[in-house]
């Protein structure tokens, strides 16, 4: 084996992903990061993944990053340029595999806090975006997926706001509150570790370690307790081809990976 | 039905369909000619207190010189539908038009930063909000186009986004779901830029429709601007592109780059360079006013804004981006302006989109600006 590859902590939760995009999956995802895990998923494990963007564009060869969820490049050289409701919708009848959401503060159950930080809404400390299509994502899509870094600002055991469901209070709330059964946080990729969802109390538990990194760096990092699998891996690095696509096809210009 | 209040946000306009059934039943079918100018449009349809809904995607295909015309002529206590608005609420509330908003994206531009002068004004209690998501208020215009007061659905619940909105919940009458109603939304007046239009409002869109053809319907009055007036033979010679019909429109403006500094699907790409401009003058709040006053109050018309960005020139290189005349490198090698070439130093990363995949990632927690992480 030839000497350990060189990777920055972006290109890593991009590689690692993208690896949980299987072909033929459905996948309804935003500009930076997520498209760049979608992009790279198609040029290795997932050549027929569709790619959709909630302003409209489905299938399209993307030949750029977008700068917009909306922009012309979300439907370049697609299969369908349609609206908004019409994605929505094909989230709503259960045709979408996979999301793809970041937010201020995420909690315990996946839950994420894009509104705002304060106590009072109409007199927040700092006002957010909202929950643009994220809410609607997150409550209709099968399977959400958050690339993220991890800190305890960020990972915080109570959100100022709720804006996306997670896994609300634990096992069973989602569907007590009336989201579709089934539905629900999945995989939490972070720059210290890959986390899933306990399916006893649907809880945040630590499934792999990224390479260099200690139990104890993690849980300095999140403003919650964890669980951890019986047996807590490691993750396994970028290979050289991943990286390889990535910064030639995916990425060349490096608006995305460069910001680590 | 059982039914639960579960928002406790206030419900800015009425989803009453018999009054608006009143209201279109008057409402002209006159194949008229209905060509007029930017300031004249917003003069005679666009008064103090409306509830405004803008159609195409915040920074794409946006109706811009219109909302220049409501900043120039000085609009206040508007109302105003945040359905993915972008560049759109930069330029609305960032100029104070504003006093209230349904919210489902507001303040951020998506992967270019956060929008200072909006935060200022919703941070500061001077825009009441109700929540919403671009879902909702997209099955809200779909409801009021549909003529019926609500539609049911299934996203948000057991949330504070629902808790802070004024959806209802119900169950289903015939499964037993639980379900969101999501209200009709009538707009006092919708603003929507299109690629073609003849002089009766009969309009084409080429590309994405984002909730536009529902806006359309759903409105009371609607004003369009266009790239081009065509004949209304073009229209003729192929009537599935219509994608809005004459009926639903008040009046018809061609503007000429109508989206800039937005992007015009196959026509020309977005002005990175001025919205970051945008950003970075927004920082200070009195120089932003300046800038309004440079840029938008006391231009003359939209052709004058355009003019101070860079002219036709400028919009040569934005229009050679769109077709990637010089592939994705573009003429400087690089300056494509995709995601992150616009984004203020510091990076706005990770501003994955209205909201989706990770709407507020932008927002880094605790104010720090534009999501720098």
């Amino acid at each position: 084996m030839a000497g350990e590859l060189q990777y920055n902590r972006m290109e890593l939760m991009i590689c690692l992903a993208a690896r949980y995009l299987e072909d033929n999956a459905t996948v309804v995802v935003g500009t930076g990061a997520p498209c760049a895990a979608a992009m790279l998923a198609q040029k290795t494990g997932a050549p027929n993944l569709m790619i959709m963007f909630e302003a409209g564009g489905v299938g399209p060869l993307l030949p750029t990053m977008p700068v917009s969820v909306g922009d012309s490049r979300t439907f370049y050289r697609g299969l369908m340029a349609v609206s908004m409701a019409e994605i929505m919708e094909c989230c709503q009848r259960g045709m979408v595999d996979y999301t793809f959401l970041g937010g201020a503060q995420i909690d315990m159950y996946g839950n994420i806090n894009s509104t705002m930080i304060g106590t009072d809404l109409q007199r927040p400390k700092v006002r957010l975006p909202g929950s643009g299509g994220a809410c609607d994502l997150a409550s209709l899509a099968w399977r959400t997926m958050m690339i993220t870094p991890q800190d305890r600002r960020r990972f915080t055991a109570k959100l100022d706001f709720i804006t996306s469901p997670g896994y609300l209070t634990g096992k069973g709330a989602r569907e007590a509150a009336g989201l579709p059964p089934g539905s629900g946080p999945y995989k939490v990729v972070t720059d210290l570790c890959v986390i899933g969802f306990d399916d006893d109390t649907r809880r945040m538990k630590v499934e792999s370690m990224h390479p260099g990194v200690t139990r104890e760096m993690i849980e300095q990092a999140t403003g919650f307790e964890l669980l951890w699998a019986e047996e807590v891996k490691v993750s396994r690095p970028p290979t050289a081809e991943e990286l390889r696509l990535l910064r030639e096809e995916v990425d060349p210009f490096r608006y995305i990976i460069g910001r680590a | 039905m059982e039914v639960n209040r579960v928002g406790q946000g206030r419900l800015f306009m009425d989803p009453d369909v018999d009054r608006a059934r009143d209201f279109f039943r008057h409402k002209s079918r006159r194949m008229a000619n209905k060509v007029t100018t930017v300031r004249e449009a917003i003069t005679r349809f666009v008064h103090d207190g409306d509830y405004i809904a803008v159609g195409g995607f915040g920074g794409s295909r946006i109706p811009t010189a219109l909302l220049h015309e409501i900043v120039r002529q000085g609009r206040k206590n508007l109302g105003l539908s945040g359905h993915t608005a972008t560049h759109d609420c930069q330029i609305l509330v960032g100029a104070g038009c504003v006093n209230r908003c349904d919210v489902a994206y507001v303040v951020g531009l998506e992967a270019r930063g956060l929008s200072r002068a909006s935060r200022r004004a919703f941070e500061s209690g001077s825009v009441e909000v109700t929540e919403w998501t671009n879902a909702q208020l997209a099955w809200r215009y779909k409801a009021a186009a549909m003529g019926v007061p609500f539609l049911p659905s299934r996203s948000a619940l057991g949330t504070d986004t629902a808790r802070h909105g004024a959806a209802v919940e119900i169950t289903c009458p015939f499964t037993g779901v639980k379900l969101l109603a999501v209200p009709a939304l009538y707009p006092d007046v919708a603003l929507i830029h299109v690629h073609r239009a003849d002089v009766y409002g009969n309009c084409q869109i080429d590309g994405i429709l984002v909730a536009d053809v529902d806006l359309a319907r759903a409105a009371r009055t609607l004003i369009v601007s266009c790239e081009r007036l065509v004949p209304n033979e073009e229209i003729r010679r192929d009537p599935g592109r219509t994608v809005i019909p004459y009926f639903c429109v008040d009046a018809v403006v061609e503007v000429p780059y109508g989206s800039y500094p937005g992007n015009m699907p196959y026509e020309y790409f977005s002005d990175e360079d001025h919205l970051r401009l945008w950003l970075e003058v927004e920082e200070d709040p009195e120089e932003f006013e300046r800038f309004l006053d440079r840029y938008i109050r006391n231009t003359r018309d939209f052709n004058q804004y355009l003019e101070l960005c860079g002219g036709i020139g400028r919009l040569q290189e934005l229009r050679a981006l769109e077709f990637l005349i010089h592939g994705v490198r573009g003429p400087g090698g690089g300056a494509q302006g995709g995601a992150g070439a616009g984004a203020p130093a510091g990076g706005a990363e990770g501003g994955e989109g209205p909201g989706a995949p990770g709407g507020a990632a932008a927002a880094e927690g605790a104010g720090a600006k534009g999501g720098a992480r």
